[in-house]
């Protein structure tokens, strides 16, 4: 249990950024602006070098032979565990900005943690990682606050979007036994910890963008259990298409 | 071990071993070289990556093996090493006066230290610069344009 417990949580933050990078790689050549087409490119390829670290780190763990393109290319939605959120489509631009910041802003916190975990690898991943999100986090907040004060246009946007996703925000801060375990032998934190510093952030940056933050609401949850929406699968399907059609195809 | 002539002597050969995305730094410029040294027959060198998606990461450690073996130095391995992680303040003096004269504006001050908001024109000169975008043509990048002789550059972000 307390070795499946170590590869689970480190698939989890393997997984989020694995999805995320390949959410936020469908922008390139449609983002609103070149720089921000850059931009996107950019913070897509931090996160798929961060989702390789993890997944190698994983797979050393398992000790069954599988390597990060292995656990990426060939397990199904179910054995996926990021957190739903990064899962949730594109959207347009306001969508994409507010699905990122709010990750950004978790990941500044879970990174900082990790960073001073007991597990030497874990700590180097998490350390090298927080450099580069640093940056992530600079652009989705000014982001937020250029659309959040912007025109009635970007406001309403960035609101409905919001809206639309606060309630896969709640299962950031929720701990199960893979945490309890991380907590217990020292290899992570407890992601309720977490969830008091990150709301005065967002309360700070919202009240900075003119936007409201949202009532305490019922939270979706699942994703690091492996339950995903509908969502998931149709983004598998596209990035997994070629190793799976091919699989002993090379570079 | 590798004795002192010998570690000098694959440092040199890696000096000659440049960054494939700004070719006016050699990796030792650049500060990834982090340990030279022997196992058996074996020279290890130890390299860590400047961002972890960088796409020269890998480029970089086949050409560190190539140059090796072109020196004649047949057995060697290249190890990645994560922690401490990379940081623009590895930068040699050398390497930042190499970026400047490419026309890349090298990171100002430290990581650790103050923000530096001024950033020095690498054409002109000028600090009446203005950043255009967090990121450019590399993770390590941002885009600048000089508002005195209206050039546009990259600047190597503090990392």
């Amino acid at each position: 249990m307390r070795d499946s417990a170590r590869i689970e949580y480190v698939l989890r933050f393997g997984d989020g950024a694995l999805v995320l990078a390949q959410r936020l790689c469908a922008w390139v050549a449609h983002a609103p602006v070149m720089e921000e087409d850059v931009a996107v490119a950019n913070v897509s390829l931090d996160l798929f070098g961060q989702a390789r670290m993890w997944l190698s780190y994983a797979g050393e763990l398992e000790g069954a032979g599988r390597d990060e393109d292995r656990l990426a290319f060939h397990r199904d939605a179910r054995e996926f565990h990021n957190v739903l959120l990064v899962e949730r489509p594109n959207g347009d631009f306001a969508d994409t900005t507010v699905r990122g910041y709010f990750y950004d802003l978790w990941a500044s916190l879970a990174l900082s943690e990790l960073a001073g975990s007991h597990d030497e690898r874990i700590a180097a991943i998490a350390q090298k990682s927080r450099k580069e999100n640093a940056y992530h986090l600079r652009r989705s907040q000014d982001w937020i606050v250029r659309l959040g004060d912007g025109t009635q246009e970007s406001h309403a946007r960035v609101t409905r979007a919001v809206d639309e996703l606060w309630r896969y925000t709640g299962e950031l801060f929720i701990g199960d036994d893979v945490d309890a375990v991380a907590v217990g032998d020292g290899f992570g934190f407890a992601p309720e910890a977490l969830r008091e510093p990150w709301l005065e952030r967002v309360r700070a940056t919202f009240a900075q963008a003119t936007l409201d933050v949202p009532p305490d609401t019922w939270m979706q949850r699942g994703g690091k259990q492996g339950v995903h929406t509908e969502d998931l699968g149709y983004l598998l399907a596209e990035m997994q298409v070629l190793p799976r059609s091919m699989p002993e195809a090379v570079w | 071990m590798v004795s002192r002539a010998g570690v000098d002597e694959i440092r040199a050969i890696l000096d000659g071993v440049r960054d494939p995305e700004m070719p006016a730094l050699s990796i030792t410029d650049l500060g990834i070289v982090r340990e030279i040294r022997q196992e058996d027959d074996t020279v290890v060198v130890a390299l860590t990556p400047t961002y972890s998606g960088c796409p020269a990461t890998r480029v970089i450690q086949d050409d560190v093996v190539r140059a090796l073996h072109e020196n004649g130095i047949e057995s060697v391995r290249v190890e990645v090493r994560l922690a401490p992680a990379w940081s623009t303040d590895w930068l040699t003096p050398r390497g930042r006066e190499r970026l400047r004269e490419f026309g890349i504006a090298p990171p100002s001050g430290i990581v650790d230290g103050p923000v530096v908001v001024s950033v020095a024109c690498p054409r002109c000169g000028s600090f009446a610069t203005r950043e255009r975008s967090h990121f450019g043509s590399t993770p390590c990048k941002a885009l600048y344009r000089c508002d005195v002789c209206l050039e546009p550059f990259e600047y190597v972000k503090p990392h």
